[in-house]
This record gives C-alpha cells, sequence and structure tokens, in this order.
C-alpha cells in the first residue's frame, strides 16, 4: 500500500496504478476514461494526453492523479492549475519522478497529494511545503495575487 | 528604481535559505547531480570549464550604488576581484567556489538583490532600453511594466520547468533599443487608433541554433490584461513546446510549426478562461509600479551647453569622447552617458571591483545615484549635467574608462566564450582582442561609422552573432576551431538575422577577414551610407569575392 503525504499528513493509500484494462481499485487512464461508458472515479493523467473530457466531468471523480515520468517535465504543473482553475475540488495527486524541491510550486499550483516512496522521503519533503510564506503571483493557494494584497 | 517592502525581502530571504540547505543537501550527498542541476541554474549557478560561475540578476539592467558596492565586495570577497556584464544586462562572477554561494547571494539578499532565474529552464531577467525613463523618443517608460513582469515570473510555481529557458523584453521607442524581435517574447508600448497605450506582443523570437524574428500575436493589448496574456502563452509553451530535443525546444519552434495564426488562437482559447481574472492588474497596481520610477529633481542649468561648449573647445579628446559616448537626454542641460566596457585588450564586458567602485562614486556625485547595464555590455549614468562631464571624463580616464568607442567597430558584443564556457565550440574573447588590436585607430574606426560587430563562441548565440551587422561565430570541426562569418544582421527596428559569407576560417584570419569586409564596404559605400546601408544595398556577393579571392600569383 503506497504511503502518501495528503493535506501536509502521511498517509496510506489505496489506490493502485492504472492496468492494461480497467479495473476496480485502479485509477484509469485518460483514454480508459474517456472510452468508459461508466466514468471511473479516479483517473490518472501522463503529461501531453488531452483532458478535455476530464474537465467536463469535473463533479463525479474523487480522485485526478498527474504522472512526472521526469522530474523536468513541468506539464503537469499546468495541468494542474487548469484542473483547479475550472473547479476540480477533489485529491489532485502528484505521482512519478517529481522531487521533494518541487513540491512548494505543485502545491501551489492546487496538488494537495504527493506519492513518493519511504517515510523518511515524505517526512523530510514537509519541510519544502513550506519554503516561501509570501508569493507574488496569484496561485491555487493564494487566489490574490501580491500587488492587491498589498493594496489592501 | 524600485525599493523592496517587506514582501519582496521575505521572498529572497527565504529563497537564500532555500538554496543553502539544497547546496548543503547536494554536498552531503542527499540530492543527485542531476537533481541539483535546475535548482542550481535557477539560482544563477553554472559549472564551467574552470569553475562555477554565478550570474547575477540586475532587473532591466538598473542598479544602485550600494548595490554597485556590494558587487564589488563581493567579487573582492569570494573571486578575483573583477565582474563581468553579460548581453541580458546581468553581473556574472567567473570563479567562485560552490560552497561560498548561499553566502553570496546572502549578502547581495543584504541590498535587494538574487540571482532568482538567472539560467534553467524558466523566465529569466526582463530587459528592456538602458535610457528606459530619459530618452526622447520614449512613449512611455517600460521600466514600471518590467517590475510587474519581473514579480510576476519570479518563483512562478506553474513555468520553473518549462521545455527551455524563456526570455522577455520590453521596449517603448520605434527604435528599439531592447532587441525585442529576437526575443521569446517582445512587448512594445504603442497606441491604438483611438490613442490609448497598450502592448504589441510578438511571440517566437529568438537567437540561437535556428534565428528567428518574432512574429506578432497580439496587435495591441490593453495594459491590465498584461499578465494573463503572457499567462496564456507560457501555458500554450509549457504543454505544447518539444521536450524531445534541446535545440527545438524554444518557442519559436513551437510557433513554426503551429503557424502563427494557430498559435495565436490557442493562446486565445487558453486566455479566455483566464482573461478579467485574479492576475488582472489594477490601475493602482500600475501606479504603484510607475511611483518608483518617478523623474529626478533635476536642477535646470542655464549656463549648462556653454560651459561644455567651451570645454570641447579647449580640449578636442574631451570632446570627441562626449560626441561619441553621450547622447540626449529628454531635459536640456544633462546628458546620458554610455561608459565603454570595451577598451583594446580587455575581454569586452569585463570590469574590475575597484573600477565599479569608482563608477559608484560617480553616480552618486552625478548621476543621482544609479547605474545601468546594456546589453551592449557597458554601463550608462543616465542622468549627467552637461556641465559636469569634463569633470567626470577626468575621473574615468583615470580608471581606463574613457574609452569613446560607443557604436563603433571594437565596441563589440561578445560572450564568455571557450575560455569560460563549457558550452562554447571554440573562443571567442581572444578573436575579439584581435580585432581590437587591429583596429585601434580611432579615426579609421570613426570614418567607418556605426558598426555592430558580435561574437559568439557557440551555436547558443549569447554574443547576438545573428543580429550583429558583422556576426561571427565560432564552429567546431574535428576538435579544430573555426570561424564562421555572417553580414547585415541587425537587432532594431528592422531587425534581421545574418547571411552567411561562406567557409569559416582559422582564428589568426579572422582580423584579415574583417579587414576586406570593411575595404569592401569602405570602396563601395557611398557619402551617407553606414556600413549595415551598404550592404541592404549591394548585397553579399561583392564582400563574398573580395573574402575568398584567390591572392594574386
Amino acid at each position: 500500500m503506497p504511503s502518501l503525504l495528503r493535506n501536509g499528513q502521511i498517509e496510506q493509500d489505496s489506490w493502485l496504478p492504472p492496468t492494461e484494462a480497467l479495473a476496480p481499485g485502479h485509477l484509469a487512464t485518460v483514454s480508459q476514461y474517456v472510452e468508459a461508458s461508466e466514468k471511473p472515479t479516479a483517473v490518472q493523467i501522463e503529461p501531453g494526453e488531452g483532458i478535455a473530457d476530464v474537465l467536463e466531468n469535473l463533479d463525479s471523480l474523487e480522485l485526478v492523479a498527474v504522472n512526472f515520468p521526469a522530474f523536468m517535465d513541468g506539464r503537469g504543473f499546468s495541468y494542474a492549475r487548469e484542473l483547479r482553475e475550472r473547479g476540480y475540488t477533489g485529491e489532485l495527486r502528484a505521482v512519478g519522478a517529481f522531487i521533494r524541491d518541487q513540491l512548494h510550486y505543485l502545491s501551489r499550483c492546487g496538488f494537495n497529494a504527493f506519492q513518493m516512496d519511504g517515510e523518511s522521503a515524505l517526512e523530510a519533503a514537509k519541510a519544502s511545503l513550506n519554503d516561501f510564506s509570501e508569493h507574488y503571483q496569484a496561485a491555487i493557494d493564494k487566489p490574490q495575487p501580491l500587488f492587491k494584497r498589498r493594496a489592501g | 528604481m524600485y525599493v523592496y517592502d517587506q514582501y519582496d525581502q521575505a521572498i529572497v530571504d527565504q529563497r537564500v535559505e532555500q538554496f543553502r540547505d539544497q547546496t548543503r543537501r547536494y554536498l552531503a550527498g542527499e540530492l543527485t547531480e542531476e537533481q541539483f542541476l535546475p535548482l542550481r541554474l535557477q539560482n544563477g549557478l553554472y559549472v564551467q570549464r574552470l569553475a562555477p560561475m554565478l550570474r547575477i540578476a540586475v532587473p532591466y539592467g538598473l542598479l544602485n550604488t550600494r548595490q554597485a558596492r556590494m558587487l564589488a565586495k563581493v567579487s573582492r570577497d569570494y573571486d578575483k576581484g573583477y565582474l563581468h556584464v553579460s548581453t541580458r544586462q546581468n553581473f556574472q562572477l567567473n570563479w567562485p567556489e560552490l560552497a561560498d554561494v548561499p553566502d553570496i547571494l546572502a549578502d547581495l539578499a543584504s541590498v535587494e538583490m538574487h540571482a532568482i532565474q538567472t539560467s534553467g529552464n524558466c523566465i529569466r531577467n526582463t530587459t528592456t532600453d538602458q535610457f528606459a525613463g530619459v530618452a526622447a523618443d520614449e512613449l512611455e517608460d517600460p521600466r514600471p511594466y518590467c517590475e510587474l513582469i519581473r514579480q510576476w515570473s519570479t518563483l512562478h510555481p506553474e513555468f520553473a520547468f518549462l521545455p527551455r529557458k524563456f526570455k522577455i523584453a520590453v521596449c517603448a521607442t520605434a527604435e528599439d533599443r531592447a532587441a525585442i524581435h529576437a526575443h521569446d517574447i517582445g512587448l512594445e508600448l504603442v497606441r491604438n487608433d483611438a490613442g490609448e497605450v497598450g502592448f504589441k506582443v510578438l511571440a517566437g523570437g529568438g537567437l540561437g541554433r535556428t534565428p528567428v524574428i518574432g512574429s506578432v500575436v497580439c496587435e495591441w493589448l490593453e495594459k491590465k490584461h498584461l499578465l494573463t496574456y503572457l499567462e496564456a502563452i507560457l501555458r500554450v509553451y509549457n504543454q505544447h513546446g518539444r521536450r524531445d530535443n534541446k535545440y527545438k525546444a524554444r518557442i519559436k519552434i513551437l510557433v513554426k510549426a503551429m503557424g502563427v495564426d494557430a498559435f495565436r488562437e490557442a493562446v486565445e482559447a487558453e486566455w479566455a478562461p483566464i482573461k478579467d481574472g485574479a492576475n488582472t492588474l489594477t490601475g493602482e497596481a500600475i501606479a504603484h509600479a510607475q511611483s518608483f520610477f518617478t523623474t529626478p529633481e533635476y536642477t535646470s542649468y542655464t549656463d549648462s551647453v556653454e560651459t561644455l561648449t567651451n570645454q570641447s573647445a579647449n580640449d578636442p579628446i574631451f570632446a570627441n569622447w562626449v560626441k561619441r559616448n553621450t547622447c540626449e537626454h529628454r531635459v536640456p542641460g544633462y546628458r546620458a552617458v554610455t561608459i565603454s566596457l570595451k577598451p583594446t585588450g580587455i575581454a569586452p564586458g569585463d570590469i574590475t571591483a575597484e573600477q565599479l567602485e569608482a563608477i559608484a562614486d560617480l553616480a552618486d556625485r552625478f548621476s543621482f545615484g544609479e547605474l545601468r547595464t546594456t546589453h551592449q555590455q557597458n554601463i550608462v549614468l543616465a542622468d549627467v549635467p552637461s556641465s559636469e562631464l569634463y569633470t567626470l571624463w577626468q575621473a574615468l580616464q583615470k580608471q581606463g574608462l574613457a574609452t569613446a568607442n560607443i557604436g563603433y567597430l571594437t565596441d563589440m558584443i561578445c560572450c564568455p566564450g571557450g575560455d569560460f564556457c563549457s558550452l562554447a565550440n571554440a573562443k571567442s574573447i581572444p578573436v575579439a582582442e584581435a580585432i581590437q588590436a587591429r583596429f585601434d585607430d580611432l579615426d579609421y574606426l570613426y570614418d567607418l561609422g556605426p558598426i555592430e560587430l558580435n561574437i559568439s563562441g557557440c551555436m547558443n548565440a549569447c554574443g547576438h552573432h545573428h543580429i550583429g551587422h558583422i556576426g561571427i561565430l565560432g564552429v567546431d570541426k574535428k576538435g579544430q576551431e573555426f570561424y564562421q562569418v555572417c553580414l547585415g544582421g541587425s537587432q532594431s527596428k528592422d531587425a534581421s538575422i545574418g547571411k552567411i559569407l561562406g567557409p569559416s576560417f582559422g582564428r589568426e584570419d579572422m582580423p584579415d577577414v574583417v579587414g576586406k569586409v570593411l575595404d569592401t564596404y569602405v570602396e563601395l559605400r557611398t557619402e551617407e551610407e553606414t556600413f549595415l546601408d551598404t550592404y541592404q544595398r549591394v548585397g553579399i556577393d561583392p564582400f563574398k569575392e573580395r573574402v575568398y579571392a584567390k591572392p594574386a600569383a
């Protein structure tokens, strides 16, 4: 059972990664999601995939995972912001090769869960979530940019 | 200029502590080389051929004298006592120790400086016209918008792992002294038909392996939409830019592949849901940014011009320096001074700690305590009373900073090249020095008129060779250094990419090759023509024939 950092706490999770055919307990791939007649409640996005169908059914989803096949591949950051901007409120989970030094940015983009190997890695990663207390831009965690907060 | 408040200070201070911990973990083996790479790059730290190199940000090229003195101090305390001005208006230290970098950054943070995003696949330092705010031909001061872009792009959570680096430039004059056509995004302040000032937005320009002039994606954008529109462009690029080949990863390749119309449509589609969203600028935010770039308290001099005329008449060497290195200011009685960092025998853009301190003292005495770096790798004092120019010039002479060559052949742009940079195919500084040594007769240079000669040590084109009137590119052929020449590039309003002259040359041939190019121009020019004019009239062939002619038997 993979452990993850969810809303700042280390927790266990029972969702399993996507498989070739959609199976109970497993995340759906985007194409499985598109083809399914009864929409799954958990889906995993890979970089480069079009997610128009996912964006249309955000209310019925409880988990969206975004995979980072390489930590330098920053496409997942934009998926997260797009999902949150369109009103997705469920769990948004980063999986794959991202590193703890990206956690602060990932959480600003709307990720609230991070799947990493090992409790010690998760414990250390917690600290990186709070690398900065102030930010210039509006993002998912702070809906007002600094220029508006300064004025207020 | 912009002054930090507690928010800005907290952000840079926390950044220093974040990097201190990352450096510690790297040195302790907790972060791999591959993981540490983008982290150090986004804090300005390269690992070069001989030592690390630290690139320190100078937002849009503007700094105060406290910052200049700190740069001098840092170069003495942690390096070899000199710095280098880069073509993105930043300062570079060539010899710091990796373990010292967090301390250097902490020292810089104490004077509101940093090295954030001066490298890496993220949004880099926004650049602008070095004469912003004092230029007579300016529509509006572009610096408040540069500052708004600086804040928006600093530690932007979504755009720190882009396919490749991303550069934005802003200009507000028809002449365009910021090379906006050669940037990933170029912004020009322009009026629409109703007379309102907004932005013309260009995207997909760039140099490097595939030089491209930017395409217009929006003819006129209302100011308040600046940040959301930039966000939409960046989002399209982040999602669709190529990540499989680093040489095809810049936005220019994406714009070309999609076609500018399809690209514009994609941007508009991304923009629609965020337009008028939280990052929409308020009038208050723009006014706040503008409040930092107010007019200094200029004195109204009555005898300033007369003093200058008399001093010039008495000292022709001074008069010549005034003519070559100073330019008109929008306030009568003042001039903007360009201090040349291109004397013969010094790597273009290099400056010692003593020289920088001397310039800081002069800026305090004569130019409201501010100085500017230029993308041509010089330093500008923008607000000098004409009557003080003589004293200033005498002080500059003592520091070896009075070379009167601004805009002429030896005022060349040159990257650090193979002497320092691990990407370079060839050295560039020795070529620059050989050309400077050959053409050190100032009267000859003045007779040639304005010529931009740009040298890059590799395809990455940090020396902007594509947009030099004469461009030189270092290439590697079977382990040997060779140099390719291109002609007719231009960085200004009529921006164009230079054409390759022909087969490349050995390093020792370069002064001769440049000499033949110049001879061809001198023979063919009409009285009023600059080098670029003649080139545009006669084309590349006469130059080619001359340079590649077989010597007479």
